[in-house]
């Protein structure tokens, strides 16, 4: 398992968290390099379902990024999120799903080196956690299965 | 039940409403939804503990409203869903006449929304009995004894979606599942495409369940899906002390925020 690299999907938005990745670049700050970025308009955007397609295509982990409370650019949409965050863990505990491979985190434009914290914590927790198999799992045998029935 | 039927009878005669939606008893002594255009037909109506169908689902579909103006006969969670409905601005009290039933059997005299606001308002809200000992049952387990329930489970989805057929609040025209492009759901039956189906449709119902169980008891595999929907309902109420289908003018619990919603797992 030692050479195991996560792969982590980050889902961030436009006008801070993408803004604070910006930043951590300019600003020359090495970081893990497993993070895939994909920007959002808004932490508000980022539909549930998108996460569980980031795990059935791959991810072993993802992050979820946007603004600060009372900082989104649009007044409202990270608190939307949040409460949706919410829900969403509340749900997957209960059906045993492993919350602890999804960071939820909040990273202004200005936190560049918040950015590079949040990621490399959560590469070195994957690592830990190792290859998110009970998922793959569950992706490859529903795949076999659609082959087998054509 | 004389007094519904005598109810259902004048509310006909009169042509307050066109149609009486309530529960009659088939052929073979199975209870069934009955939709009464003709006052003769009235005495076919029944209510007693089999009738427990939460009818409120025929409200929103175009071929019910077609009909005219309906009466309907309404246990509390069929009140709850009406509630919503109004809500989300999906039906209009003008539209339908609420013939209440109390929860041992009697009829009530809804005269206006007021009334039905403060039937619920007196009645206990929270997830039925025998559900509530099931879901403390589950959350006592481990994510993996969770994970291994709920798999075992799904797998029995064959993709029917009678759990959203029987569900009021599952009322879009067009469902996600329909959608194609993307694809966000797998139209084959598999545990992958089947837990997120299920993960969608309790995520949609969130802080709107009404909690009457419906879905659980339309599935023709016996799925407890109504324990995920109940279940939220339940966190609902912990986080942000509200409970679907209590007031005409409620926001949906996802679409609104309060500034101070406490979370504790975001860094």
């Amino acid at each position: 398992m030692s050479d195991f690299e996560p792969k982590i999907v980050a889902f961030v938005c436009n006008w801070c968290t993408y803004a604070g990745a910006d930043l951590t670049g300019t600003s020359r700050i090495k970081y893990a390099s497993n993070v895939k970025i994909i920007r959002f308009p808004c932490t508000g955007r980022i539909d549930f379902m998108l996460l569980l397609k980031a795990f059935s295509n791959g991810a072993d982990g993802i992050i979820v990024s946007g603004c600060h409370p009372n900082d989104c650019h649009y007044t409202s949409g990270n608190f939307h999120a949040k409460r949706r965050w919410i829900m969403f863990k509340e749900l997957m505990d209960f059906m045993g799903i492993d919350m602890s491979r999804i960071t939820f985190s909040w990273v202004s434009a200005a936190e560049g080196a918040r950015w590079a914290e949040v990621v490399n914590t959560t590469v070195t927790r994957i690592r830990e956690l190792g290859p998110y198999v009970s998922y793959k799992e569950l992706v490859n045998k529903s795949v076999e299965e659609e082959v087998k029935n054509g | 039940m004389d007094n519904l039927i005598l109810r259902a009878k004048e509310l006909l005669e009169n042509k307050t409403v066109q149609v009486v939606i309530g529960y009659e008893a088939g052929p073979t002594g199975v209870v069934r939804p009955a939709f009464i255009s003709d006052p003769a037909n009235a005495d076919s109506l029944i209510y007693d503990e089999r009738c427990v169908q939460n009818l409120a689902v025929y409200l929103t579909k175009p071929e019910v409203k077609h009909l005219g103006r309906i009466a309907i006969v309404s246990s509390l969670p069929v009140m709850r869903s009406i509630m919503m409905l109004i809500s989300e601005q999906q039906i209009s009290y003008d539209e339908i006449v609420v013939l209440g039933i109390s929860a041992d059997g009697v009829l009530l005299d809804i005269a206006d929304l007021s009334v039905m606001q403060g039937y619920i308002d007196k009645s206990d809200l929270s997830n039925p009995v025998k559900y509530k000992e099931l879901l403390a049952e589950l959350k006592k387990l481990t994510p993996a004894e969770k994970f291994e329930y709920w798999q075992k489970e799904l797998s029995k989805c064959i993709k029917c979606y009678a759990c959203r057929q029987a569900c009021p609040m599952c009322y879009c025209t067009r469902c996600t599942v329909e959608v194609n492009q993307p694809q966000w759901i797998s139209v084959q039956s598999n545990a992958h495409g089947n837990m997120e189906w299920h993960i969608l449709r309790a995520m949609h119902l969130a802080g709107r369940c009404i909690s009457c169980g419906e879905c659980g008891r339309a599935c023709p595999v016996g799925i407890p899906c109504h324990l995920l929907t109940m279940h939220l309902t339940d966190q609902v109420y912990n986080y942000f002390k509200v409970y679907a289908g209590t007031s005409e003018k409620m926001n949906s619990v996802m679409s609104t925020y309060e500034p101070n919603d406490k979370e504790s797992f975001i860094v």
